[in-house]
């Protein structure tokens, strides 16, 4: 059968009382397209549907959206790889506000980016040419430094859901480590203090969620444990 | 930094420790008892009441009772963080929490030494 039923969340909060999910019948030709595609398509049957999208091959993260359940880019997630019984549904990423359909506010996302210092802070005197580091060095930060900030993994967390003007989420301790195992980086101690309160970083319980949803398979996890031993040995 | 001053330990760091501590504690003392209750399937009065007669065993039991009113204070007060969005209500609850584990630790420490 080649004819997809997708349910679509809709408000849009000028004309919209409530949101509400919208039912769509895209005929896919039997081919196993990507969920964006879709989207597209449905663009076509209904012009005032928005959503985010600019690259469409995971690299940009604007097409983050909640897909059957689960959180990914829907420019590189098949049809294949989410659809059950025929049936999509599509949502916008949990726990941030919706600006309208599949279009979310991330500010508070971006806060928490922002908190964490993202960029290099180094107060040694500055090199001819510029700051060497070893391989070994470089190594360390391999798994931390492709985040692209699609917002999947910290809007599939319950304790971001909870607290996210508290929690720093695991896209921004993935980036908080980053900058901590930089050996470039000398505001270790200062990066620290900043993190050793109950909510930062202690808010992870460690289910892994956000491991289970990132598009570029990162593991924000054992990012976050990497910072907890560091604050532990930091303090004892 | 987010501030906090009604969490037990002040900074993050101290509570992960103090609930992982106490955990292992609390888990020492189970196996504790569950291998005692198995080598005393006739267990009378005069068996129970010799064992927590020993100093070390009433050492051990307030450690566990101790642990337990640590573990709860910070683990309550994370749950009251995550669903008490009220400041009012949620300092309430953790007050109360606070108080009831209090009012345990001292009537442990009777229950062990008093008899």
């Amino acid at each position: 059968m080649s004819t997809l039923q997708v349910s679509m969340y809709r408000y849009n909060p000028e004309t919209d009382d409530a949101p509400y999910m919208q039912e769509f019948q895209v005929d896919t030709q039997g081919r196993d397209l990507m969920v964006l595609n879709v989207i597209q398509m449905l663009k076509e049957q209904d012009s005032t549907l928005a959503y985010r999208r600019s690259c469409r091959e995971g690299v940009c993260g604007s097409d983050g959206m909640n897909m059957n359940g689960k959180n990914g880019l829907s420019c590189v997630t098949a049809l294949s790889e989410v659809v059950k019984n025929n049936r999509l549904v599509l949502r916008p990423l949990p726990g941030l506000p919706v600006v309208r359909d599949l279009v979310v506010d991330m500010g508070v996302f971006y806060k928490q980016y922002e908190r964490i210092q993202p960029y290099l802070q180094n107060d040694q005197s500055t090199p001819s040419i510029e700051r060497l580091q070893s391989p070994e060095e470089r190594d360390k930060l391999d798994g931390l430094y492709e985040c692209i900030l699609c917002a999947c993994c910290s809007t599939s967390c319950p304790s971001f859901w909870w607290n996210p003007d508290k929690f720093v989420g695991p896209a921004g301790l993935l980036q908080a480590y980053r900058f901590l195992a930089d050996s470039r980086d000398t505001a270790t101690t200062e990066r620290l203090s900043g993190l050793d309160d109950p909510f930062s970083v202690f808010r992870c319980r460690g289910i892994m969620n956000c491991v289970n949803v990132c598009p570029k398979g990162l593991n924000p996890t054992r990012a976050i444990g990497k910072i907890r031993d560091m604050l532990l040995s930091n303090a004892t | 930094m987010v501030t906090n001053i009604t969490n037990l330990g002040r900074s993050g760091v101290s509570d992960w420790l103090i609930q992982r501590v106490s955990a292992v504690l609390m888990t020492l003392f189970t196996v504790f008892m569950v291998a005692f209750l198995l080598f005393h399937p006739h267990l009378d009065y005069a068996a129970w009441s010799g064992l927590f007669e020993r100093t070390w065993m009433r050492i051990f039991t307030l450690l566990t009772l101790l642990s337990i009113a640590a573990h709860a204070w910070v683990g309550l007060w994370i749950v009251s963080t995550d669903y008490i969005k009220k400041s009012c209500v949620r300092l309430g609850v953790q007050t109360a929490v606070v108080a009831a584990l209090f009012a345990f630790v001292v009537w442990g420490v009777q229950v062990l030494w008093g008899a």
